[in-house]
């Protein structure tokens, strides 16, 4: 049966992709040693607690406790992996042109609604897209944005004084500790849809992103004669 | 986006190459995971205190060349009006301030000079000096700040009134309690920033024992833990002086 061969993702793109998944769970982990030292942060409604970060069960699960020194360790040695990376991924995409398949575009918020309501199997039909459809133009973009706000938020907090206007640009030094904190909230929440979307979508989506491309059975053209 | 239509057989050829790909991604991802496996059982830097892997410090020393050379002594802490600062000031940590073995009639601080002279200096002739207060965000290195309103005599004043100049040309101050118990190591230029006190004060009233009555560090450009309380014993040194913490796995520079 003859094959339709759909180049997806260029070499260094899979490559810094899956460099930085890696680099990324050890910032979490082991920025969760280091918030651990001081785990102050909830989400309230009218004074009850809806979410604590964390709960105790969680942290003996994850053996988290007592360890800020080596979270500190381990998080100012992978932040130059995570930093690196990523500046490295935002130059690649804008200097081969990739950035036309990822940027948001005029309609792109309406047609993300349309994505999410077929998704949702809501709707029926789901608007027409190129190599990303819009929800996914809208999530990569934001992700790369949030990339941003973390080494910003991030140096805010390392060094508040030799970087002080990042820590007055994020509100101040506590401030910028709880929005570096969201930050990784948002990661983890992005990681949980991503993954699910990826099994959904099967296969050969899957394959791109290592080897490249999608090899789609074509069945035979039987009427292609006018 | 590339597409094209392409016979069986190479087709065959493309899912050949898809299969290698698979191979090199489980390879690099067992060369990334033996990586790990290898750092993570690193003997620890500390001895029998722990500390952590070599190679993390090894890191975090690049760190501190990288930071400590960007680092500004004209930039300063962020000031604040001392109708914001705590009244309650939150205790964390008594190592070196265990105040049965302490006297503190006794009190004088031991200033060891480059050329082996000792100076014995006691709080009444620091109080001599001229004052500076600060109200300023105290960071902990466990995560939390509070704005504290602290006074005493700028270092810098200090080691001029003291003729320490040719000790200012030391790399680094090591600080030590009177019992020994706790200590730390701070480069020069952190040390020399205007802010940097010799502090006695705290909400403009002599410190209290548990925040290490009669002299501390107040160093706004570190985190809480180079903050000694009680100094006991001054020195000066090209190598880096023992540090509490950075012998239990911290960062040694710890500076904002």
């Amino acid at each position: 049966m003859p094959k339709k061969i759909v180049y997806k993702h260029l070499l260094a793109t899979r490559w810094m992709h899956w460099i930085n998944f890696p680099v990324l769970a050890i910032m979490i982990w082991s920025g969760l040693l280091i918030y651990w030292a001081n785990d102050v942060y909830q989400v309230k409604i009218f004074g009850v607690t809806l979410v604590r970060f964390f709960p105790e069960w969680f942290y003996k699960l994850t053996h988290i406790p007592y360890r800020l020194s080596e979270g500190m360790a381990f998080h100012f040695a992978f932040m130059w992996l995570f930093f690196v990376n990523g500046l490295l991924y935002v130059l690649y995409t804008a200097i081969s042109g990739e950035w036309r398949y990822l940027l948001p575009k005029k309609g792109t918020l309406r047609e993300s609604w349309q994505v999410l309501l077929h998704d949702l199997g809501i709707r029926k039909t789901a608007p027409p897209q190129s190599k990303y459809n819009a929800a996914q133009r809208l999530a990569y973009t934001s992700i790369i944005i949030m990339g941003f706000g973390s080494i910003i938020t991030g140096l805010a907090i390392y060094k508040p004084v030799q970087f002080q206007w990042m820590t007055t640009l994020c509100g101040g030094y506590g401030p910028a500790r709880a929005e570096h904190f969201i930050l990784t909230v948002g990661y983890v929440l992005f990681f949980l849809v991503h993954v699910f979307q990826v099994i959904r979508t099967g296969w050969n989506n899957f394959r791109a992103m290592i080897a490249g491309f999608e090899i789609i059975d074509q069945p035979a053209k039987e009427d292609t004669h006018p | 986006m590339k597409e094209f239509i392409v016979d069986d057989k190479t087709g065959k050829k493309y899912s050949r190459r898809s299969f290698v790909s698979f191979g090199v991604f489980f390879l690099a991802g067992g060369a990334a995971y033996a990586g790990w496996k290898w750092l993570v059982h690193q003997p620890l830097d500390g001895g029998i205190r722990g500390g952590i892997q070599q190679p993390l410090r090894d890191v975090l020393t690049e760190d501190e060349k990288i930071f400590s050379g960007v680092f500004d002594p004209n930039k300063l802490v962020k000031e604040y009006p001392r109708s914001e600062a705590l009244r309650q000031v939150r205790v964390n940590g008594s190592e070196g301030l265990d105040e049965s073995l302490f006297d503190a009639a006794a009190w004088q601080m031991d200033v060891v000079r480059t050329n082996g002279q000792h100076l014995s200096i006691g709080l009444d002739e620091i109080k001599q000096l001229p004052k500076t207060e600060i109200v300023f965000n105290f960071k902990c290195i466990e995560g939390w700040s509070q704005v504290t309103w602290w006074g005493g005599v700028r270092f810098a004043d200090f080691a001029k009134h003291y003729g320490l100049t040719p000790e200012t040309r030391s790399k680094y101050v090591g600080l030590v309690t009177p019992d020994e118990e706790y200590y730390v190591g701070v480069d020069m230029p952190s040390m020399m920033h205007p802010q940097t006190l010799l502090c006695y004060e705290v909400n403009g009233k002599p410190l209290p024992m548990n925040q290490g009555y009669p002299l501390r560090l107040i160093i706004p450009v570190k985190y809480g833990v180079k903050h000694l309380k009680r100094i006991g014993t001054m020195s000066f040194a090209d190598e880096k002086p023992a540090d509490y913490w950075a012998e239990r796995g911290y960062d040694y520079y710890t500076g904002h």
